[in-house]
């Protein structure tokens, strides 16, 4: 049992100061150029909330949110089961299980820029080793930079590559935590496989399930490096997520105020869904 | 049964190694093989581009630049969340909720949002363009998910072992570092892997945060791409290159990383 203790606020200075330096100051300097308007030269008018009406009236906004929604629930709808499936599949102990979880968590330890250009690469028609093989064996039309179609598939094959294994790894945590006795003692009561699973292993699984759906939601969702490197977002808009959408306006037109009431709503948006995760997880967590 | 089952890892392994073979065996090629057609193996041997990037300061300051803030950054996050992931495990305090949400919702923020505030706050302060800059910027993301992971393994070591120690007679600072860590040091070795991940392959921050004197590998290599034509071979050397690393690090941590990856909750 915690102990009430508000001594232990001394703890937690460090963290706070370190974060709130890090996060309010920037987070206030957004909110402040999302309600102004700028001409340069410094000089700012108030603005109200006009760029955050306008950014959510906007197309081009709906449609980079629309794609964001259909490229996280896609690679949730994969990763998710494909991680259960794999998880259950591999062997418990031995010599080969810490050379599967080094061998899986790899792609996961590569910096972002590199899994985009190594993508980028191995998809080039006549060169890439799928290109070629999409093309060359299999005779399918394939060109990322022409078809929008293929274009998608890449990026969520490559987000497959990348980060199914983050599920495999948390499943996996969970399964082997499992003591033995469970398994005997369904095997006695003559369970099926799916029983199994679906009444010991699955419950057993759940906190670190959680983990994995908020970890993928968030980082799927706050996506940028990769698709930027592999498609930039093209052929035409069609995979410009939100972030890369985001840093166009930002960086690349400098129009500080819808970008700033942009960030926000994302932000928003992020921290909503999350929270949701959130509240479920930590619900049987005391 | 075992024999069936086995096939899906080993079909799933292979399909993560194919295009991590496919760079390997791109950087060992010339750029012309590369691009005169499709090759399984380099049939011209060369290790030229590694010579390249081993010769060339631009190319091998990039590491040492990446290293160094990456380095930087795990040390700073996991010295100031060890402290407060204590405070989580053990006491209950005013808003100890509130600020354990707070925390995680950095973790949510998507870093384009921060790149340009980062940009005019660390000019502001003159440490733009050091390593500092983007170890302190990291550590938006790494400090919530450091106190996250450190919290769920101590929560694990029973409350017993702090009292005894006290009725022992041991200082909090003896009893921490001598008694407590020890009993953690998996969690403490899987946080810190965890930020050196996290640091190593986070881009966007990095390159915004940086100009010359401590550019990133990946600067480095956007460079070198749009400057020299396509220069696949080297490219393909350096992406290479950055795998070495977090390799390295990850047989380090291999008997602990399924427990870390579920933040010490199971």
């Amino acid at each position: 049992m915690k102990t009430e203790n508000q001594r232990a606020w001394f703890f937690v200075l460090p963290v706070l100061f370190l974060v709130a330096f890090n996060a309010l100051v920037p987070m206030m300097t957004v909110v402040n150029y999302s309600v102004q308007e700028t001409f340069g030269n410094n000089q700012f008018f108030w603005q109200g909330l006009d760029w955050f009406e306008q950014i959510l009236r906007s197309d081009r906004f709906q449609a980079a949110l629309g794609r964001q929604f259909l490229f996280t629930g896609i690679i949730l709808a994969i990763e998710v089961p494909l991680g259960i499936i794999i998880a259950l599949s591999m062997p418990r102990k031995g010599f080969w299980v810490p050379v599967c979880l080094v061998l899986m968590a790899l792609p996961m330890l590569i910096p972002w820029n590199v899994v985009g250009a190594m993508w980028n690469i191995f998809a080039l028609p006549k060169i890439g080793m799928l290109g070629y093989f999409m093309n060359d064996v299999l005779g399918v039309n394939y060109d990322m930079t022409q078809d929008p179609l293929a274009a998608w598939i890449t990026i969520i094959v490559m987000d497959v590559w990348h980060w199914t294994s983050l599920v495999v790894l948390l499943c996996y945590a969970g399964l082997v935590s499992i003591p033995d006795a469970y398994y005997q003692a369904a095997k006695i009561d003559g369970a099926s496989a799916w029983s199994v699973f679906r009444y010991i292993q699955l419950p057993k699984m759940k906190t670190v399930l959680t983990i994995a759906i908020l970890l993928r939601f968030m980082d799927s969702f706050n996506i940028y490096t990769e698709p930027f490197v592999l498609t930039g977002g093209g052929p035409g808009n069609s995979t410009t997520l939100l972030s890369i959408d985001l840093v166009k306006i930002a960086l690349g037109q400098f129009d500080l105020g819808p970008a700033a009431a942009m960030s926000l709503i994302y932000f928003a948006i992020t921290l909503l869904v999350s929270w949701v995760f959130y509240v479920v997880m930590t619900k049987d967590d005391q | 049964m075992m024999r069936k089952r086995s096939i899906i890892p080993i079909v799933y392994i292979v399909f993560l190694m194919l295009p991590i073979y496919w760079l390997v065996s791109m950087s060992f090629k010339t750029t012309n093989e590369i691009l005169s057609g499709f090759s399984l193996f380099p049939q011209t041997f060369t290790v030229d581009s590694y010579v390249a990037i081993f010769t060339d300061p631009t190319w091998y300051w990039g590491y040492i630049n990446s290293i160094i803030y990456v380095s930087l950054n795990t040390v700073i996050s996991i010295f100031v969340a060890l402290p407060a992931a204590y405070a989580f495990s053990r006491y209950r305090f005013l808003g100890d909720k509130q600020l354990f949400f707070w925390l995680l919702t950095n973790r949510m923020a998507p870093a384009a949002v921060f790149a340009l505030p980062f940009f005019q706050l660390y000019s502001s302060i003159q440490i733009f363009d050091t390593h500092l800059a983007v170890a302190l910027a990291h550590t938006l993301f790494n400090v919530p998910l450091a106190v996250w992971i450190l919290e769920g393994f101590m929560r694990g070591i029973p409350k017993e072992l702090d009292e005894t120690a006290y009725v022992d007679g041991y200082s909090f600072p003896r009893f921490f570092t001598t008694i407590f860590l020890p009993n953690i040091k998996a969690g403490v070795g899987v946080a810190a892997f965890f930020c050196f991940m996290f640091s190593w392959v986070e881009m966007l921050l990095a390159k915004t945060l940086t100009a010359v004197e401590a550019k990133p590998i990946a600067a480095v290599m956007t460079r070198t791409a749009s400057s020299a034509g396509y220069e696949l071979g080297l490219l393909a050397a350096a992406g290479t290159l950055t795998i070495i690393p977090g390799a390295i690090v990850i047989w380090f941590v291999r008997n602990y990383i399924a427990r870390g990856f579920a933040m010490g909750r199971v």
